[in-house]
């Protein structure tokens, strides 16, 4: 390799190392994420249109803005910021491992020099006393000493929360474990949705990307509810029983699920999302004989036929959940064995009001039921727990870049004209302020211990 | 007593806070800044008591179980206020520099001056989708970091005064409003250690929303704009964080950053609720 072209691959490594591009690429991630939360994201062209002209809408859509945060661009931008997070952390790693691994336990005096806190002190003495108290006052005031003994003299070296001038490269390996769960998630999970009819079973979703996808096994909706807070149409639950069945086993049996709890079998979850009408009532419908303690009850859907005992076919011609300000009403086809059909009108507020017909038979409507669909998300996402990791990752890694530093300290003890000279030097690799109010009242005491 | 009336203390409380901190300014008067912190104790004091207050009020009302106030616009400015009230006393306690409390008390006084006149602080009880544990920890965290966010705001919006005086007039005395400043070099460092506690607290309440999303919704991220803003908050603090190491990016230029960034913060908050459409629609109003 020429001496020139080594020196472009140098630039060009240092270009995808420099905090200037990290400081770039995220006010460009900043800028640009704002595009997507001011113009609605995947609508359908028509949508578009009924804002946008044809020919505003032809550059968006080849800018890629309808679905941003997917274009070509905006995934660029990620790649290029986790490019730029690897490359300098492998810029600056290694030379952090060793600070750790193998620390400076016997520096050089000019390497004492180059830090900032420091103090000396010159004692009667013999070495290797003072040595053995300096390690005792280091253990009361620090942490433990290691000793090292050279032609020079001898170096006590302590150090406290080497492990912090981690916490930078946690954070930044966070972020691509966080990447790296959505990848994961994206290849190999799926988002769709099924809707059940009470009493109705599925064993296939619907994908949010159009086809269905077979489930395995099959989940029944027994049963669908919502309510109300007292007196309101403020919603207070809404409530799916649901049986789950894997060949022909029922697994779970009747579990309620609701908003905020889901139901997860065999890696797929079931999320409350929605509800409607299922399209039929089943109504309860009283016949009393008059002058006769006879009653039958029947359940029916609406156009089903019942028999009555008296040989009577009764069917719901007709049902409304309110009939004006009436409530729940319901119309009834009677045809008795011998004579004409007739019909009847019934209502569940007002019981009593068939009476007043006179007929042989007393009609009333006891109740009725709402049939609905529960409808539910259905997603399988094998990436997400590498998220929460990333994510676990993320908060420590930032707790302990912030708020914790690395702390070393030596005491160098050397012979000098009959004295002993020693050193007590600090370094602490950020927050210095704090650590030099830490030094000077260790310098104090220091000074205490060798008066 | 009720906690609306609690409420109108504090807010009145704040007041007398933010006059007499603006006061100690012009004065210089020890004692001024005293009775200003005092105040401003006080508020948070009753503040306290009041959410407490509201919080068993919310199992008083017919038919209601009961839920921590955090739940609607109301109950989140006045915890904002709060936690902005809790953020600067605890740098209070620790940096002793009282100029700063007339550059935060105002945010502070501002929030609940709007929740007491503008807001609806009615009690409902909660409609399914926020009856959740991770709804507390996450509105706890996210206001949490908003607060740091609106301290830094208030320093660097000093930094930026004390700068340009310094820059402009030598004939300046150590007087004026600006005299009692701390210097440009501590509030620059205020500045990133507010920002400090503010970002952790950042991600852990776009940690938790994520969690809650997955679990009510089975997707932890989606792209809605509320979601996108609170990255773009992130996005704008972690540059933040990292130009601080860089040459020509500290000092003046981290202070804008500071300022953008609570700007976002506060577009987050309210701006997405209330001229963009997205999840959080029942955050807004009430």
């Amino acid at each position: 390799m020429s001496g020139k072209q080594s020196g472009i691959m140098t630039a060009v490594w240092d270009f995808f190392c420099s905090l200037k591009l990290s400081i770039f690429t995220l006010i460009c991630l900043a800028v640009t994420s704002i595009i997507g939360t001011v113009i609605q994201q995947n609508l359908t062209r028509n949508e578009y249109l009924n804002v946008f002209s044809e020919k505003t809408y032809a550059i968006l859509d080849a800018l890629q803005f309808f679905d941003m945060y997917h274009s070509w661009w905006f995934v660029g931008l990620l790649m290029l910021f986790c490019l730029n997070l690897i490359c300098c952390s492998i810029k600056r790693l290694p030379r952090v491992w060793r600070v750790v691994k193998n620390p400076m336990m016997t520096p050089s005096d000019a390497a004492l020099q180059g830090f900032s806190n420091a103090d000396v002190c010159r004692v009667k003495g013999q070495v290797s006393d003072l040595a053995a108290r300096m390690e005792t006052f280091l253990a009361q005031n620090f942490t433990v000493a290691r000793r090292n003994q050279t032609e020079d003299g001898i170096y006590l070296y302590a150090e406290k929360a080497s492990y912090a001038r981690f916490g930078v490269y946690v954070t930044h390996l966070s972020i691509l474990i966080i990447f790296l769960g959505a990848i994961i998630g994206n290849i190999y999970g799926y988002k769709g949705f099924v809707q059940i009819p009470e009493g109705g079973s599925v064993d296939q979703a619907w994908l949010r990307s159009g086809g269905t996808i077979d489930l395995g096994f099959s989940v029944r909706c027994d049963d669908f509810s919502v309510s109300f807070y007292d007196n309101s149409q403020r919603p207070k639950e809404y409530r799916s029983l649901l049986t789950v069945e894997d060949q022909g086993q029922v697994i779970v049996e009747k579990r309620p699920v609701i908003v905020n709890d889901p139901l997860t079998y065999k890696g797929i979850t079931f999320y409350q999302s929605s509800y409607g009408p299922a399209g039929g009532e089943v109504m309860t419908i009283k016949a009393k004989v008059r002058d006769a303690d006879k009653t039958q009850a029947l359940v029916l859907h609406r156009g089903e036929q019942g028999l009555l005992p008296d040989g009577s076919r009764v069917q719901v011609a007709d049902f409304t959940p309110s009939f004006r300000n009436f409530g729940p009403a319901a119309r009834l086809q009677v045809k008795p064995p011998e004579g004409e059909s007739y019909v009847v009108t019934v209502f569940q507020n007002f019981p009593d009001f068939d009476n007043q017909r006179n007929g042989e038979l007393i009609f009333s409507l006891v109740d009725f039921d709402q049939l609905y669909y529960t409808g539910l998300q259905v997603t399988r996402d094998p990436g997400v727990w590498v998220v929460w990791v990333g994510c676990t990752l993320m908060v420590l890694g930032c707790l302990v870049a912030f708020f914790l530093s690395h702390r070393r300290l030596w005491v160098v003890l050397k012979e000098e004209e009959g004295k002993v000279r020693i050193s007590l030097v600090g370094s602490a690799h950020r927050n210095q302020p704090a650590f030099e109010l830490y030094f000077d009242s260790l310098k104090e005491k220091f000074r205490q211990e060798l008066a | 007593m009720t906690s609306g009336q609690l409420f109108n203390l504090v807010t009145l409380g704040y007041f007398a806070s933010m006059v007499l901190f603006v006061a100690f300014l012009a004065t210089h008067s020890r004692t001024v800044a005293m009775l200003a912190t005092i105040l401003a104790y006080l508020g948070f004091a009753v503040q306290t008591v009041a959410i407490g207050l509201r919080w068993y009020e919310t199992y008083q009302v017919p038919g209601g179980m009961g839920y921590a106030p955090l739940s609607n616009l109301y109950e989140s400015v006045v915890f904002f206020s709060w936690t902005i009230l809790l953020i600067f006393l605890l740098i209070d306690l620790k940096y002793r520099q009282k100029s700063v409390g007339a550059f935060v008390l105002p945010f502070a006084f501002l929030a609940m001056t709007w929740a007491q006149l503008r807001l609806d602080s009615s009690i409902a009880p909660l409609v399914p989708a926020l009856q959740s544990n991770w709804l507390t920890y996450h509105v706890i965290t996210c206001f949490l970091g908003y607060a740091a966010f609106a301290v830094a705001c208030g320093v660097s919006i000093m930094y930026l005064i004390k700068v340009r005086k310094e820059s402009h007039g030598e004939d300046n005395p150590a007087g004026g409003l600006v005299g009692l400043f701390p210097s440009a070099k501590i509030l620059d460092d205020l500045n990133y250690k507010a920002i400090m506690i503010g970002f952790p607290l950042l991600s852990l309440g776009i940690i938790t929303g994520a969690a809650w999303a997955n679990y009510a919704w089975g997707t932890y991220w989606s792209w809605d704009p509320k979601e996108t803003w609170s990255l773009i908050v992130w996005f704008i603090y972690a540059a933040f964080l990292h130009a601080r190491f860089t040459r020509g990016w500290a000092g003046r230029r981290a202070a804008v950053l500071s300022i953008i960034g609570f700007g976002a913060t506060i577009f987050c908050y309210l701006g997405v609720n209330l001229l963009l459409a997205g999840l959080h629609s029942y955050g807004a109003g009430g």
